[in-house]
């Protein structure tokens, strides 16, 4: 499991040289690319099976069987309709992989992309490794999700490189877009509901059909152990589903080992910037059609800088699960029949999750804007273009320090590379005189907006954009940042009790960011330890005492989470002050938005970030976990009961009003 | 499958078949000598044993290797000319060279033959520490007349299995704790009487049947103080009776399996129980071990086959009143004694089911295109209940290995044959050389009904895409088990050092444990730095109506390594896990000795356990039998 535990103080292994793909693109036609020569090597020599084998091996396996008649007993239909009904959801949900769709899809994206960005970058030591991962044991490849581009840029490259083409579990809404729906589907995609719930059949063939898949490894299986696309370009605490689905063959001994392979996409300019930033603001996303995607085609005109994936290190499962599983659980109820996974496969899978999204975090290469995003938000008002440059060339120097890999232009002067990036983002951000400022988005419509809300909403849009670059930089800063702040609302420098103070903050803010569970301990140490290697903290003899030279560090470190400390106190006081005591699912939102709305026309709102639907979720859900805010369910309706007094309280410590109590969270 | 047979196979069995017509005639003549010999067992105590017709000597080392398996005169070698022949008059491969063997043994192990590394040259009696002797129980012992010894050969002899870290270290010329004494018991009394006087003077006993362990079970315990005395049954060896009526036959527990098929078979009758050992294991260890014999299907295991179990504990003799064929009277007792390793006491005469001698034989094999579709023609085969005296069936490395035992060919005809063979069944059908693997079967029965049965399995198979692949494939296939030990002893002249071990699994797994056991060991050795990749071979080698036995072969190039002992005992433990890991069991038919012991109580809890202990601490409080082994 220690290849998941990565702390920054440890050397992080290179990603490798990163070469442009679309270079070669650029010199060779796309209809010869397209018809390139394609035999890859598959997993042990094993041609990948048609979709059909697939099917049927599914609608034959044992379990579905099992399953099946189960439910008709249950449901007092006959089996054949089950049946019936079983084979439906798998035509539903079937990748129908073709070559002849990849090709055309090759020449497709090939045009796009040479238009759309500078480079495609790619670590081919990556590739390399992966390619002898297919050859030795199933292989799940685990990207994340910034972008709509991204759902097939990996079989992109991996039919570029001559690698097996993978099968990606893709949302139904995909599928519903007429024409690209097939076109994804026969380009590998396989469409699960976005809401299964208790419809057990559906679970059935879904976990049948991906276990068959990697249990055959007939293609490497592609999914994101995020779930969704990160709105906010953070990384989102793992869905657990697909993972145990993927993972148990290998419990189960079915195959020898798994290899899973953290892929980590970064983009220097996404295309869908100011849409996501709208849709948190409750600007509604339009739904996903083959018209929509039409009209964006004059978005696809603009320049979007460079994308990087980098392949990270394959990690056998077998090794993770070392010491940690014990597989002959599984010795005495036939394999094939449905069972309750047990704590220790939950808390498994669990960790696997967390730590692969964490191993993508870590290979994410970082643009400079995201620092120059980080610097600009924390200074509403604008600011020099020295000083922007000065505090982003310094903040490069920290993030380096701290392990993360940028991609900051060799041989160019640091006022290149502000200026570039400016120019590439001219939509977020302006420049006059010597002064940097953060622009207003354009009015929807055109028309000059009149309505303070419609300004405000403006203003957060692009504070939300600005925002999302920054988000790809909080994982680098998240652990320090926390102890920098558990030390500031700690009145005593004892480790033990700055240590209690972020736990506290840990479980507050873990539907923010991503943390494995169970390594609140080494999460501290590492960001003691990055704080210590910044010369911002030295530790003696159990006491934490900050730096006098180091106080700019610290607090540019504690400036970071402030739009999240303050979001969540806005969100309390409207809970403990203006909220009803129970309200709907569907009420809170908008309720919170408006009370955010109303402090801002008051200038009140500390940050325009509280306006973020995301945060404002993030904030419910913490005190749910926390057993502040109580759900029920009424009809189909959720109802939240809120705590006013407990809440309070966790104001109160996040204030560092009053002290945490350990034992009230138990999570960590 | 007895070693003096196979030349003559067609020959034994007309032989056999006469003796059957003959058998009512002589009947009379043979319940006289019955009672002869039962008489002459009482007689024995006090008579020299060199009148017995005996296949093992008390001293062992007259014809046995004392570090290495089997008979000394039978070995591999590779001679000047680089061609790899087995030595001696014993064996169908005896005298013959084996022309592709050098090959595959290079080819496969990345061994060479320019290096050697060879055994120590002999037994070093001076090397052995001397016997501690409890001289008040020596004492007594002389006044018993039973034989005994505390030479150091017979001491070495008994002091160990044939597990590679015992083969290995005796090669090396580490001897280690070894018994203090050797007592051969001519019959039951005589074992009444040692183990009264061991309980008398505290000393430890471990008996010692046919030396064959592989579980470390014969290993003295090194923690052991007290004088270690190997109580040797070979010398009990004796038919005692045969009950025609019944078809039963009371057999004194010391005497080896060919032996016993031997004399059976001149009555015209056998048990069929063969494990691979039979050559030297005896009926008491199978016994304490819950053996199984390759021809279960017909005969039935060990268990099956006794119908009454005679053993001399510390708390006295246990045995059952009658011979009912089954009893509903609380737990089975036998299955106190079957499996226990010596651990309570001595078994000393067994009544056992015997069969007349089938009047005819057949082998067959069939060709598989891959060990997916042989599993599943086994498993049909178990389902519909048709499964032959035996059948077997070889993964694809077993199957090249197997040919490399290809003795050489007589005549242009039989190679251009055999090229014919290859061509059909590789060209023609498609098969797959590196996936193609092989079943061997062995029919038993009257004429008729074996060509029936022959044809049912050849039918079930084709539905499997398996193809006839004659006779001659098959008995290879068995030979290979009984030469496979004198294998490993060629290997570890050149560096090569290997093993084998077994497990039995539920049919729905075979596969899952048989790929992923093999890939562990590939692995474990490369991460331990083996060089070159071992050999990781199994076959299926028994079908229950709920799974299999697998047997497993793993060998590896040690050249380099500073400790290969320690890699290999890591790679078998890895081994192990992986087998239980993936619903194995602990074992089939080796037993659990002190090799397994650390697994025991996972493998049947510790409730289970318990029970053992309990029967041990009533049966035996003093630990007499104190080998160790099991608990």
């Amino acid at each position: 499991m220690e290849t998941l535990v990565w702390t920054c103080t440890e050397k992080t292994p290179e990603p490798g040289v990163f070469s442009d793909m679309l270079e070669e693109r650029r010199r060779t036609s796309d209809l010869s690319y397209a018809l390139k020569s394609y035999s890859p090597q598959p997993y042990k020599g094993h041609p990948p099976s048609s979709a059909r084998a697939l099917h049927q091996a599914v609608m034959d396996s044992q379990y579905l069987r099992y399953i099946t008649q189960e439910i008709a007993t249950e449901s007092r239909e006959p089996v054949e309709v089950i049946r019936e009904e079983a084979s439906g959801i798998l035509e539903e949900m079937s990748h129908n992989l073709q070559l002849s769709v990849i090709r055309l899809l090759g020449y497709t994206l090939n045009k796009v992309f040479k238009s759309v960005f500078r480079r495609i970058l790619v670590n081919e030591d990556g590739l390399n490794r992966l390619q002898q991962a297919i050859q030795e044991h199933p292989v799940i490849l685990m990207p994340n999700h910034r972008s709509y581009v991204d759902f097939l840029v990996l079989s992109y490259i991996l039919f570029t490189y001559d690698l097996p083409l993978p099968v990606i579990a893709a949302g139904i809404p995909l599928m519903g877009m007429k024409l690209i729906g097939e076109l994804l589907r026969r380009s590998g995609a396989f469409f699960i509901r976005r809401t299964i719930g208790a419809d057990k059949l559906y679970w059935a063939v879904l976990s049948e059909y991906v276990r068959t898949i990697v249990r055959t490894g007939s293609a490497p299986v592609e999914f994101y152990v995020e779930g969704l696309r990160s709105r906010t370009l953070k990384s989102l605490n793992p869905k657990l589903g697909m993972m145990h689905m993927v993972l148990e063959p290998f419990f189960k001994g079915e195959v020898y080992d798994i290899s899973l392979v953290p892929i980590s996409v970064s983009y220097d300019r996404l295309l869908e910037e100011s849409l996501l930033a709208h849709e948190l603001l409750g600007v509604p996303k339009p739904k996903e059609t083959t018209m929509g995607l039409l009209k964006a085609r004059k978005v696809l005109e603009d320049d979007y800088g460079s994308m990087h994936v980098c392949f990270g290190q394959p990690i056998s499962v077998r090794e993770l699960a070392k010491g940690r599983i014990t597989r002959s659980q599984y010795n005495l109820v036939p394999r094939d029949l449905p069972q309750k996974p047990s704590e220790e496969i939950q808390a498994f899978v669990s960790v696997v999750a967390h730590g692969m999204v964490r191993l993508q975090e870590r290979d994410t290469v970082l643009s400079p804007w995201s620092l120059m995003a980080l610097i600009l938000l924390q200074n509403p008002e604008g600011l020099a273009l020295v000083t922007l440059t000065q505090r982003t060339a310094w903040l490069r120097g920290l993030v380096l320090k701290f392990g993360a890999h940028l991609d900051w232009p060799a041989q160019v002067s640091d006022e290149e590379v502000m200026s570039s990036s400016m120019s590439l983002h001219r939509s977020m951000v302006g420049c006059e005189g010597a002064r940097v400022f953060l622009l207003e988005a354009p009015a929807p419509g055109g028309e000059a907006s009149v309505s303070p809300e419609a300004a405000v909403f403006r203003r957060a849009a692009v504070v939300l954009m600005c925002a999302s670059y920054r988000n790809q930089v909080l994982h680098v800063f998240v652990r320090p940042a926390l102890v920098a702040v558990a030390m500031a609302t700690t009145p005593s420098t004892r480790k033990e009790d700055v240590f209690t103070n972020f736990k506290f903050l840990q479980e507050l803010f873990s539907n923010e960011f991503v943390f494995v569970p169970g390594m609140a301990a080494q999460d501290f140490e590492e960001g003691c330890l990055l704080l210590v290697k910044c010369e911002a903290l030295q530790t003696s003899d159990q006491q934490l005492v900050r730096t006098e030279h180091g106080a700019d560090t610290t607090s540019c470190l504690q400036a970071i989470l402030q739009p999240f400390l303050q979001t969540y106190q806005v969100v309390f006081n409207y809970l403990t002050k203006d909220s009803a005591l129970v309200f709907t699912e569907r009420q809170y939102i908008p309720a919170v938005r408006s009370y955010c709305l109303k402090l801002t026309l008051a200038g009140e709102l500390p940050t325009c970030e509280a306006l973020s639907s995301d945060t404002q979720k993030n904030v419910l859900n913490a005190l749910l976990r926390m057993n502040a805010v109580t759900k029920t369910k009424v009809g189909d309706q959720s109802e939240f009961r809120v705590n006013k007094a407990a809440i309070q309280r966790i104001g109160d410590i996040l204030a560092g009003r009053i002290p945490p109590q350990s034992a009230a969270f138990s999570r960590l | 499958m007895a070693s003096n047979g196979k030349s003559s196979e067609r020959q034994r069995i007309a032989q056999q078949r006469l003796r059957i017509i003959a058998g009512h005639l002589r009947k009379q003549e043979e319940a006289d000598h019955i009672e002869i010999a039962a008489q002459e067992c009482k007689a024995e105590s006090s008579r020299t044993d060199t009148a017995k017709p005996n296949s093992v000597p008390k001293r062992r080392q007259e014809i046995m290797k004392w570090n290495g398996w089997g008979y000394s005169d039978s070995k591999f070698l590779f001679n000047k000319k680089g061609q790899a022949e087995f030595t001696g008059k014993r064996y169908r491969l005896s005298g013959l060279i084996l022309p592709s063997l050098k090959e595959w043994f290079e080819g496969t192990f990345g061994a060479n033959l320019q290096h050697k590394s060879p055994a120590a040259a002999a037994l070093n009696a001076g090397a052995v520490p001397p016997p501690n002797l409890s001289e008040s129980f020596v004492e007594e012992l002389k006044a018993t007349d039973i034989p005994f010894s505390h030479d150091a050969e017979d001491r070495v002899f008994r002091s160990h299995g044939h597990c590679l870290h015992e083969i290995f270290g005796l090669r090396e010329g580490q001897y280690g704790r070894c018994p203090d004494m050797v007592v051969w018991p001519n019959c039951h009394i005589d074992v009444v009487k040692i183990v009264e006087l061991a309980c008398k003077h505290n000393v430890c006993l471990m008996p010692y049947g046919g030396g064959t362990s592989v579980s470390s079970a014969l290993e003295c315990p090194p923690e052991e103080t007290r004088s270690i005395v190997s109580l040797d049954t070979s010398q009990m060896n004796q038919i005692l009776w045969i009950d025609e009526k019944n078809l039963t036959a009371h057999v004194e527990a010391g005497i080896i399996g060919q032996d016993l098929e031997r004399l059976l078979n001149e009555s015209g009758y056998c048990t069929g129980h063969e494990p691979d050992s039979m050559e030297f294991s005896s009926l008491g260890g199978w016994v304490a071990t819950r053996a199984s014999g390759m021809k279960k299907n017909i005969y039935g295991n060990i268990e099956d086959l006794v119908v009454h179990i005679k053993m001399v504990t510390p708390r006295g003799v246990i045995e059952k009143s009658c011979q009912g064929p089954r009893m509903s009277t609380g737990p089975d007792v036998h299955h106190f004694i079957l499996g226990s390793e010596g651990t309570l006491g001595v078994v000393t005469e067994v009544t056992m089911k015997i069969r007349p001698v089938p009047e005819y034989q057949k082998y067959g094999s069939v060709v598989f295109p891959n060990f997916q579709q042989g599993v599943a023609c086994l498993r049909e085969v178990a389902k519909q209940r048709c499964a032959p005296a035996s059948i077997r069936l070889m993964d694809n490395e077993q199957f090249q290995f197997g040919h490399a035992l290809k003795p050489q060919v007589s005549s242009m005809f039989t190679s251009f044959l055999d090229g014919l063979k290859k061509f059909y069944i590789t060209k023609f059908k498609g098969f797959d050389p590196q996936q193609l693997c092989v079943a061997t079967l062995l029919f038993e029965g009257d004429r008729e009904k074996v060509l029936q049965h022959e044809k049912q399995v050849y039918d079930i198979a084709a539905k499997f895409g398996g193809l006839a692949a004659g006779e001659d494939n098959g008995q290879r296939g068995y030979m290979l088990t009984f030469v496979i030990a004198y294998l490993r002893d060629l290997g570890m002249d050149y560096y090569v050092m290997g093993e084998s071990f077994e497990t039995s699994v539920p049919w729905d797994r075979v596969l899952d444990l048989c790929r992923n056991v093999k890939e562990r060991i590939v692995r474990e050795c490369k991460e331990k730095g083996v060089q070159f990749p071992p050999l990781s071979t199994c076959r299926v080698t028994q079908t229950y109506d709920s799974g299999a036995c697998v047997y497993f072969y793993f060998a590896f190039n040690y050249r380099g390594l500073s400790d290969p002992l320690n890699v290999y005992l890591q790679v078998e433990h890895a081994a192990r896990e992986e087998i239980l890991a993936n619903g194995g069991s602990l074992s089939h038919h080796h037993g659990v000795g002190k090799l397994r012991k650390e697994w025991m109580q996972d493998a049947v809890s510790s409730v289970g356990l318990g029970m053992l202990k309990s029967v041990k601490e009533y049966v035996d409080p003093d630990n007499i039998f104190g080998n160790r082994n099991l608990l």
